[in-house]
């Protein structure tokens, strides 16, 4: 009995296992929780983290790490609220949101493969740089949107749910695929795995990173624009400490942090996991102070879980 | 009673029965060989003796005494150390510092240097291993280091020394050194396990032998006096292997590679030679010679500063791998571990990472191909795995091996096949294996660069040897001219002229 109930937990399905399990409790202990409106709120809150997640496990899974997500996702924040007051149009903001990410992206990509700098430097760097920019561009100060119309990409509907959440699933499904069924994803994981042994065997792998840092800053221009969206204005100082949340996500997903190991389905309970966690303690009127500590704890426990499941696969 | 003895010793792995029943003794005082295919068991009964693995059933016992580890540290305390390929020692320590790891002489926590230099320097002196102990490790060659562990069990008191493969990265004179130290320990009445899959130094050096095949005993030998080479080969292989080697006179082509004065950073010379389509070229050298790091410019793996290379009359200008790939030049390196396996991902994978972007639309995978493609590898070079989802780390050295070269013979239009040590720390049954897919590539036309250390397997397969020195080409023999004396001579550094060059 407990042998097979080891052997579920450390296989390599556990995490699933637990979540639908922790996800079977709460919904039958806790009040209100499985109400449409709760869990319609749940899925909002974890909107940025989910979606800024999908390329951080390319970036995990490489090897590489990336601290200038918060930063980004503030940065494009800022620029598609102003653009879109400058222009009047709020296509040009959310392209010029878009644009500036990736552009971002494109330059840590560019420094890390290409001058070899460590990749937690330079994000660090850029993170403190791209940060700067936002609140340079503002003064410090939140800029509030001239066109109303710029609320309801965060707060339109489709079938009863909001476009965010439409968005995230999207993504969630476009990331999986490329994760599993291109060259790109496998590369990555390759990448991850053994880097100079995916060169030797004719990966082009700076181009590979240069991609997946341009990515990462692609996608954190999305969450950038719905952020602003949702928040009614451009906040410079949105979205601190996102890097911590979204990189806890993925570990608590399965990614490893020592490369070569990713899957979307782990990432995606990852995200829940920490949105579920949140949620249930805001129901139950825990103080946000001790959030943070339970946070902590299930990203332990979660690592822990995932180093006995190594464990017990077993080195020969 | 023996001094060690192993008794129906088991490990099942999931999918695999790693080790059935097995049982041997060794005496005191003994160097007894331990050998057998890749995944015959050895390195499974070697981890279970060391206490990284624990046996699902049987017994170990030394001295009388049965032992029971839940770590090597356990193991390491009843004076058993095993000796690995992949050596543990701190690059950035001194001999001395490394040698005394862990127990320090130490003062209120303040190393005394001096103490602990002098100590271990006498130490290493009646050892007969002559290496300064205020060197740092990183600074030693790998026989220098494979001595420092040696030295390492003498100092830890052991009863059972384990060498895993200790002379494959081995210069033969670093060998002699290493052979005189076993015998030393012999003479000091230690156990020595060796394992090896060079049966000349098996044959040498050990008193005893047990033969693993598939996780079984397949024969143990209490004195070699009576035992001949092919009769262990057979033992191994659980059949007669008539020829190793097994060369044929092939049609050789027109030239298919030319490399024109290749320089780089690590190889100042410049170097030209050329193969012919259907040719295996040998490139023979001792360690540090200089011909993988000319195998590595010629592949683009580094910079070349001077150079041309063509390829059938096309000039081929590459920065990177995967431009010398769609040229159609390949390698693979001397160094699976490091440049050659992708650690983490299954043979599938591995096999597929280059040529899957013949079969890929808009970057998409075509996963059915992909199936197809391993399968058809496994099955044609043979590599013993229970699926082809298994991740690599768990395939044995040669098995790794054939699936890096299914990798390359995935791809389509490769021309030139670089193989740098093709067979180290391989067995002889899939060693003939290999050299055979080697010989079936060049009747197809390809070129075929063999790098090799083993001069009896350049003399054996190839149709050229092409010999280095110092970071130049020394020599160039044909198939004819092979003499050991020539190319030896050839590759040692002290001569001035190149001493065999063909007409």
């Amino acid at each position: 009995m407990t042998n097979q109930l080891k052997r579920i937990l450390l296989g390599d399905q556990g995490l699933v296992v637990i979540f639908v399990v922790a996800f079977a409790l709460v919904a039958l202990l806790v009040p209100n929780f499985l109400t449409e409106r709760n869990i319609l709120g749940l899925l909002q809150s974890v909107v940025t983290v989910g979606i800024v997640a999908c390329t951080m496990m390319f970036c995990l899974a490489a090897r590489d790490f990336d601290l200038s997500v918060g930063s980004i996702v503030a940065f494009a924040g800022m620029v598609a609220v102003m653009a879109s007051n400058a222009t009047g149009s709020i296509f040009v903001g959310v392209l010029a949101a878009l644009l500036c990410g990736s552009i971002v992206g494109l330059f840590n990509g560019l420094v890390i493969a290409k001058f070899r700098i460590n990749a937690l430097i330079t994000t660090l760097a850029t993170m403190q740089i791209v940060r700067g920019l936002a609140l340079i561009s503002s003064d410090g100060r939140a800029v509030g949107i001239n066109d109303p119309n710029f609320y309801q990409l965060a707060l339109s509907k489709l079938v009863g749910i909001p476009t965010p959440i439409w968005v995230l699933a999207v993504l969630f499904l476009i990331f999986g695929f490329v994760l599993n069924r291109t060259v790109f994803g496998k590369n990555t994981l390759a990448i991850g795995g053994n880097p100079e042994a995916s060169r030797l065997a004719g990966v082009n792998v700076d181009r590979t990173r240069i991609w997946i840092f341009a990515l990462q800053g692609l996608v954190c221009g999305i969450a950038g624009i719905l952020l602003a969206s949702r928040i009614t204005s451009g906040q410079p100082n949105a979205a601190v400490g996102l890097e911590l949340s979204v990189i806890s996500a993925c570990v608590l997903g399965g990614v490893s942090l020592a490369g070569g190991r990713a899957t979307m389905a782990g990432v995606i309970v990852g995200v829940m996991i920490m949105g579920i966690a949140e949620n249930v303690m805001n129901l139950l009127n825990i103080p946000a102070f001790y959030q943070y500590i339970v946070r902590g704890v299930i990203l332990l426990l979660a690592v822990l879980l995932d180093n006995l499941r190594s464990s017990a696969l077993g080195r020969r | 009673m023996s001094f060690l003895e192993f008794s129906h010793i088991s490990k099942t792995y999931p999918g695999v029965k790693a080790l059935s029943d097995v049982s041997f003794s060794v005496e005191k005082g003994a160097v007894h060989g331990l050998m057998g295919e890749n995944g015959a068991g050895k390195s499974t009964l070697i981890r279970v003796l060391s206490g990284d693995q624990q046996a699902d059933g049987g017994e170990i016992t030394i001295d009388g005494q049965a032992q029971k580890y839940a770590s090597t540290r356990d193991a390491f305390h009843a004076g058993v150390i095993v000796i690995h390929q992949e050596l543990q020692l701190v690059p950035e320590l001194t001999v001395a510092e490394n040698l005394r790891l862990g127990r320090f002489p130490a003062n209120a926590g303040v190393i005394q240097a001096r103490q602990m230099f002098s100590e271990v320097g006498e130490k290493l002196k009646s050892a007969g291993i002559d290496i300064d102990p205020r060197r740092k490790v990183k600074t030693l060659s790998i026989g220098e280091r494979q001595m420092v562990e040696i030295a390492k069990a003498i100092m830890l008191d052991a009863r059972v020394i384990a060498l895993d493969e200790p002379t494959s990265s081995l210069s033969s004179r670093e060998s002699e050194i290493l052979f005189a130290l076993i015998e030393r320990l012999r003479a000091e009445g230690k156990v020595i396990l060796y394992i090896s899959h060079r049966l000349d130094e098996v044959f040498r050096l050990c008193d005893s032998l047990t033969v693993l095949r598939d996780g079984k005993l397949a024969a143990h030998h209490a004195s070699l006096r009576d035992v001949t080479r092919e009769q262990v080969v057979a033992e191994m292989v659980g059949r007669e292997i008539s020829n190793v080697w097994g060369w044929r006179p092939r049609k050789l082509g027109e030239v298919r590679l030319k490399v024109d004065g290749i320089s780089g950073e690590k190889l100042r010379q410049p170097a030209s030679f050329d193969v012919h389509a259907g040719e295996i070229l040998g490139f023979f050298g001792l360690i540090g010679a200089g011909r993988s790091e000319l195998m590595r410019l010629v592949y683009a793996a580094d910079a070349a500063t001077t150079g041309k290379i063509t390829v059938d009359g096309k000039p081929v200008r590459s920065a990177d791998p995967h431009q010398a790939i769609r040229s159609g030049i390949v390698l693979c390196s001397e160094d699976r571990k490091h440049d050659g396996i992708i650690q983490g991902r299954s043979l599938e994978e591995n096999i597929n990472i280059s040529s899957r972007r013949h079969h890929t639309r808009f970057g998409i995978l075509n996963p059915q191909k992909e199936i197809e493609v391993a399968e058809t590898f496994i099955k044609k070079l043979k590599v013993r795995t229970p699926s082809r989802k298994q991740d690599i780390v768990n395939l044995s050295g040669g098995n790794q091996q054939k699936v890096i070269l299914g990798r390359w013979l995935s791809e389509e239009g490769i021309r030139v096949l670089i193989v740098d040590e093709p067979t180290r720390g391989i067995d002889v049954g899939a060693k003939s294996e290999i050299y055979h897919i080697l010989y079936q590539l060049a009747e197809d036309g390809m070129a075929i660069v063999v790098v090799s250390s083993e001069l009896p397997e350049v003399m054996g397969i190839c149709d050229r040897i092409l010999v280095m020195c110092g970071g130049r080409i020394s020599g160039e023999l044909k198939r004819d001219q092979f003499a050991e004396q020539a190319i030896l001579a050839a590759a040692l550094p002290d001569k001035k002229t190149p001493t065999a060059i063909a007409s």
